[in-house]
């Protein structure tokens, strides 16, 4: 156990450099931009010298790394600057989308490993079979569809000839907070882009999880197993499903970041009023403090989503946990 | 002046650990060696996997880094050799223990001969492809060879490749690393017999790392057992395997299987002597630390690791 | 005379490669007794485990002809649950690498209560774990309650095989099957491991097959011996016999092959050529013909069987009385029996 606590704390330490190099990169891209992204007090539209003129007035000549050390703490507080279009704090306007990004990311997650697990097991099990050559099938056109095509199609089918889905927004117009229908309401807004895009997304952890199976079934110590007398059963219960799907737990990780890439479009496609939207919409209307944040917070979401992968990792696989 | 002598060897790996992963403790791999040998003569060093031997190999021609010591090649010191002396670099050459997995499966068997060549010696296409088919001839393998892949050998040609390549530079000293433990015995005896034949050709020396006393009585003058990066005995063929006096020698002359059935009482009989030697005088033979003593010569030729008798 | 535990009766096991199948076992009957230890040598490549996983029927894509018999029922007819319930019961296997023999993500103690779970499910879990630190124990394991706890990569590698071997031997098999089961171990951990089945046999009255390509296991262990080449049985004798007077050519090469004492100032024997494939494999007549070459052709049978020459002692074909290395003299060829 105590080495447990040793790798934790030392995996905990290696997101410090992370997050540095994050919000300096982060800060980077908000100097580029033009007005000041960090705080949004300045019309990026203004021309350069009267631009320069309300810099002057507001302070925000500093040097570089006042300005950076500033911007940190603010952040740390939870006060990311100004949204200049919408004349609010950046944070209020981010809160609600985050909750509906965070929402539409644990659908898009269980639907993807709903599909991935029985669909990786089946493939792997019976591999070259007729089922697997399906499935295998399904994955290769799952590589092949951009996510943005695909949602559109699932949407102009599901949301507007069927109407079996609302085809935006992330909850019905007028109910309560709260209440069961409110609750019913959201689901059923974020279940269509959550299928369109776990559909897509799957296809990666299907195809891992195939070969994984497939790797796992030529092992010795399967045939140890065989040769004790377990059933084909237990064989792939106990033995082959068991270890292969260690090695999916460490991908959890990359499937947030390859989450967050997919609700950029997803969101906007289907009008849910998600992070993904905000920044696609922040970029067209010139909101560079909103740019700004969203970015550093995808970042901070893909750090963190890293971290858990290795410490499940660490939890699962004992020659992780005992070294 | 011996033609390799290896005095107080040291060869220490840092382990890393705690949070920053600094370096909290040393594996002491090779922990004091010395011997020397003869020109022309083999030299076997024998002991359990762990106990240093490729390491000490390694650092003789410069692949692992001595952390003290000297090594003195046939004059000179070739300690921690830098690249300004390459040439007596050149004549001394390793055999790796795996045959599967020493060369390399992409490149084809004139890239993998020839590749010391390149390093060392600038030779036009033509001169290298001459040399490479002499040195093909030289370890029996048909001129076809040449452009082949390692996989379309056997594990015995395999071997040959890696001694064609060890002998393309003419060196004078071989380190071979267990060039036969992953091999079948009858292509071990088509190895071993290529390696005496060369010998006797080229006038090489070698170092014969093994763990099979069977083999390493076939091939070796002399022997050194080494037991946890400590030499625990050295001595000639002879002195070893008619005269162990280290209990631990004891116990790995102990374990050759003997070839002879009509033997096996005898041989399970001599092992439990041995074993319940090993276990009632343990710590006659090993100091607190469970490592070995200094050695004490006990003949001319036969050295002992014994503690100083008080 | 004990009771014949194992036969095999005219076994041949062929793998399929592009839409053929090749035998890698061909045509092989042998016998195992109890309390009997029968070796299978022969060099890498010539089909022992191959014919070790038949006997297991762990194959999964292989043909499977002729009879195995276990204590007089054929096993080869046997449905998939009967199979499960022979494996690791009646009939257990060793395998050669301890290190990957083992689930590395399962602990020592639930890997030996499995094979316990599998057949006296009736055990509850304390006499499950009883029984399995005791197997540990049994096995020559220090500290085995220690040991039940760990992992497969926190034990050296005789321990791994310590263990495997607690796995075979846990319910008590009546044919315990061996391939190389020391072939990766060290010398002092092989002697070891060796002298632990001695002892297990001693108290077992288990028939074991152990397989090796180390003539010098061979003859530390075993009571009889069968000499495997290119998938067929080529001498089969007594461990005294065999290494006495061993008849076969195959037999004697490798037996002169092997560096020992008396070998120190002699060159070893090389078998030329090398185990051919079994694509490669000429079927008809001899299969050994082609790496003896300076044995006249007109000595060879056409389809050389297995003859008896002496009270069990079975050496295919007859011309092993031409047999001769190149450098003796053709003429004082053979010692002993003519
Ligand atoms: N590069 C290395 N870094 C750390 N430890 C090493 C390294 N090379 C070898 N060792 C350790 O040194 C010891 C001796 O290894 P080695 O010389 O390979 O033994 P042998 O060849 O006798 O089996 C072992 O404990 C091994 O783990
Ligand atoms: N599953 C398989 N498919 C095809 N060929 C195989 C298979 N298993 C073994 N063979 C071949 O059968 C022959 C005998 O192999 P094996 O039984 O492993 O030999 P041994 O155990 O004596 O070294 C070899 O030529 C090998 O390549
Ligand atoms: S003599 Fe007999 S055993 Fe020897 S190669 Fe000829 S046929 Fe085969
Ligand atoms: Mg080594
Ligand atoms: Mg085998």
């Amino acid at each position: 156990m105590n080495h447990m606590w040793k790798f934790s704390v030392r995996r905990m330490l290696i997101i410090i450099p992370q997050l540095l190099l994050l919000s300096l990169l982060v800060f980077l891209m908000a100097q580029a931009m033009p007005g000041d992204a960090l705080t949004g007090q300045i019309n990026p539209d203004l021309d350069p010298q009267e631009m320069q003129e309300q810099r002057e007035e507001l302070g925000l000549n500093d040097p570089w790394h006042i300005k950076y050390a500033d911007w940190i703490t603010s952040a740390v507080r939870g006060d990311l600057g100004q949204s200049f279009q919408f004349k609010m704090p950046a944070s209020e306007l981010i809160w609600n989308r985050m909750v509906n990004s965070f929402w539409l990311g644990v659908a898009t997650l269980i639907i993807t490993y709903l599909l991935a697990i029985p669909l990786g097991i089946t493939s792997g099990r019976f591999n070259d079979s007729l089922l697997d050559s399906s499935i295998t099938g399904y994955t290769y056109i799952g590589f092949a569809t951009p996510i943005f095509i695909f949602a559109l199609v699932m949407l102009w089918i599901f949301g507007y000839q069927l109407g079996w889905f609302p085809t935006s927004g992330s909850v019905a117009p007028g109910s309560d907070p709260g209440t069961f229908e409110y609750i019913v309401s959201k689901i059923n807004h974020l279940l269509l882009p959550a299928i369109s895009l776990g559909l897509i997304t799957t296809v990666n952890t299907v195809q891992y999880l195939r070969s994984e199976i497939i790797d796992t079934k030529q092992k010795d110590f399967i045939i140890t197993a065989r040769a004790k007398g377990a059933s084909e059963s237990r064989v792939y219960n106990r033995h082959i499903f068991r270890n292969s799907l260690l090695p999916i737990a460490a991908f959890f990780g990359f499937e947030i970041t390859g989450l967050i890439g997919g609700t950029v479009f997803v969101e906007r496609i289907f009008g849910y009023p998600g992070m993904g939207d905000l920044f696609i919409q922040s970029v067209l209307l010139r909101d560079y403090t909103v740019v700004t944040s969203v970015v550093l917070l995808f970042g901070l979401a893909s750090i963190l989503g890293a971290l858990i992968s290795d410490i499940i990792l660490s939890l699962v696989d004992p020659r992780i946990r005992i070294k | 002046m011996a033609f390799l002598e290896v005095e107080d060897l040291k060869v220490h790996f840092p382990v890393k650990g705690g949070i920053f992963g600094r370096t909290v403790d040393h594996i002491r791999a090779v922990d004091g060696v010395s011997f020397s040998l003869e020109k022309g003569k083999t030299y076997g060093l024998v002991g359990e996997s762990g106990s240093g031997k490729t390491t000490t190999g390694r650092a003789i021609i410069g692949l692992n880094r001595a952390t003290a010591g000297k090594i003195t090649y046939n004059g000179h010191d070739i300690t921690n050799l830098k690249k300004a002396d390459l040439d007596v670099r050149k004549e001394i050459q390793m055999i790796f223990q795996d045959p599967y997995s020493s060369l390399n499966p992409k490149k084809r068997v004139l890239d993998i001969i020839a590749e010391p060549l390149r390093n060392y010696e600038k030779l036009s296409k033509q001169e290298e492809k001459k040399r490479v088919l002499e040195l093909l001839e030289l370890v029996g393998l048909s001129s076809e060879s040449i452009t082949k892949y390692p996989h379309q050998f056997s594990g015995g040609q395999r071997q040959r490749i890696g001694v064609a390549r060890a002998i393309a530079l003419k060196p004078k000293l071989i380190i071979a690393d267990e060039p036969v433990s992953a091999l079948d015995v009858s292509v071990q005896a088509q190895v071993l017999n290529f390696m005496e034949d060369i010998q006797e050709a080229l006038g090489l020396t070698y170092i014969f790392i093994g763990h099979d006393l069977g083999v390493i009585r076939h091939m070796c003058d002399d022997i050194g057992i080494m037991y946890k990066g400590r030499y625990v005995e050295e001595g000639t063929v002879d002195d070893i395997f008619d005269n162990p006096q280290h209990i631990y020698t004891k116990r790995l002359v102990a374990a050759i299987p003997d070839i002879n059935p009509e033997n096996r009482r005898e041989q399970i009989y001599y092992r439990q002597e041995v074993q319940k030697e090993y276990e009632q005088s343990y710590d006659d033979y090993f100091g607190d630390d469970g490592l070995a003593y200094g050695l004490k010569p006990i003949s001319e030729t036969h050295l002992v690791a014994l503690p100083e008798k008080g | 005379m004990n009771e014949k535990l194992l036969e095999i009766k005219n076994l041949k096991t062929s793998f399929r490669i592009e839409d053929q199948y090749y035998a890698a076992v061909d045509d092989v009957s042998l016998t195992v007794n109890e309390n009997e230890v029968l070796a299978i040598v022969g060099e890498s490549g010539c089909g022992k485990s191959a014919l070790a996983f038949s006997l297991m029927r762990l194959h999964n894509r292989a043909k499977i002809e002729g009879d195995i018999l276990f204590k007089g029922d054929d096993v080869t007819n046997y449905s998939a649950g009967q199979v499960n319930k022979l494996r690791g019961n009646e009939m257990s296997m060793i395998f050669q690498d301890p290190l990957t023999a083992l689930n590395p993500l399962m602990k020592i103690g639930d890997q030996i209560g499995e094979v316990l779970l599998l057949h006296k499910g009736k055990f509850s879990n304390l006499n499950r774990k009883q029984k399995a630190i005791s197997l540990l124990d049994k096995v020559g394991i220090a500290r085995p309650e220690h040991v039940y706890e760990q992992f497969p990569h926190e034990l050296s590698g005789g321990m791994r095989q310590r263990v495997v071997i607690a796995i075979a031997i846990a319910n008590d098999p009546e044919v315990l099957i061996a391939d190389e089961p020391t072939t990766a171990l060290d010398a002092t951990i092989q002697s070891q491991i060796l002298d632990l089945l001695n002892e297990l046999k001693e108290n077992m009255n288990a028939g074991i097959i152990l397989i090796t390509h180390d003539l010098g296991v061979v003859a530390e262990m075993a009571d009889r011996v069968a000499v495997m080449y290119a998938g067929q049985i080529v001498e089969v004798a007594d461990v005294h016999a065999l290494f006495g007077m061993p008849q076969h050519p195959y037999t004697r090469s490798l037996l002169s092959s092997v560096p020992n004492a008396e070998s120190v100032d002699s060159k070893l024997h090389v078998i030329q050529g090398i185990v051919p494939s079994l694509k490669n494999l000429t079927r008809e007549g001899c299969r050994f013909r082609s790496r003896i070459p300076w044995i006249d052709e007109s000595v060879h049978e056409k389809s050389p069987e297995l003859h008896e020459i002496s009270p069990n002692h079975f050496v295919r074909c007859t011309c092993y009385k031409n047999f001769y290395f190149p450098d003796e003299k053709k003429e004082d060829k053979r010692h002993g029996i003519s």
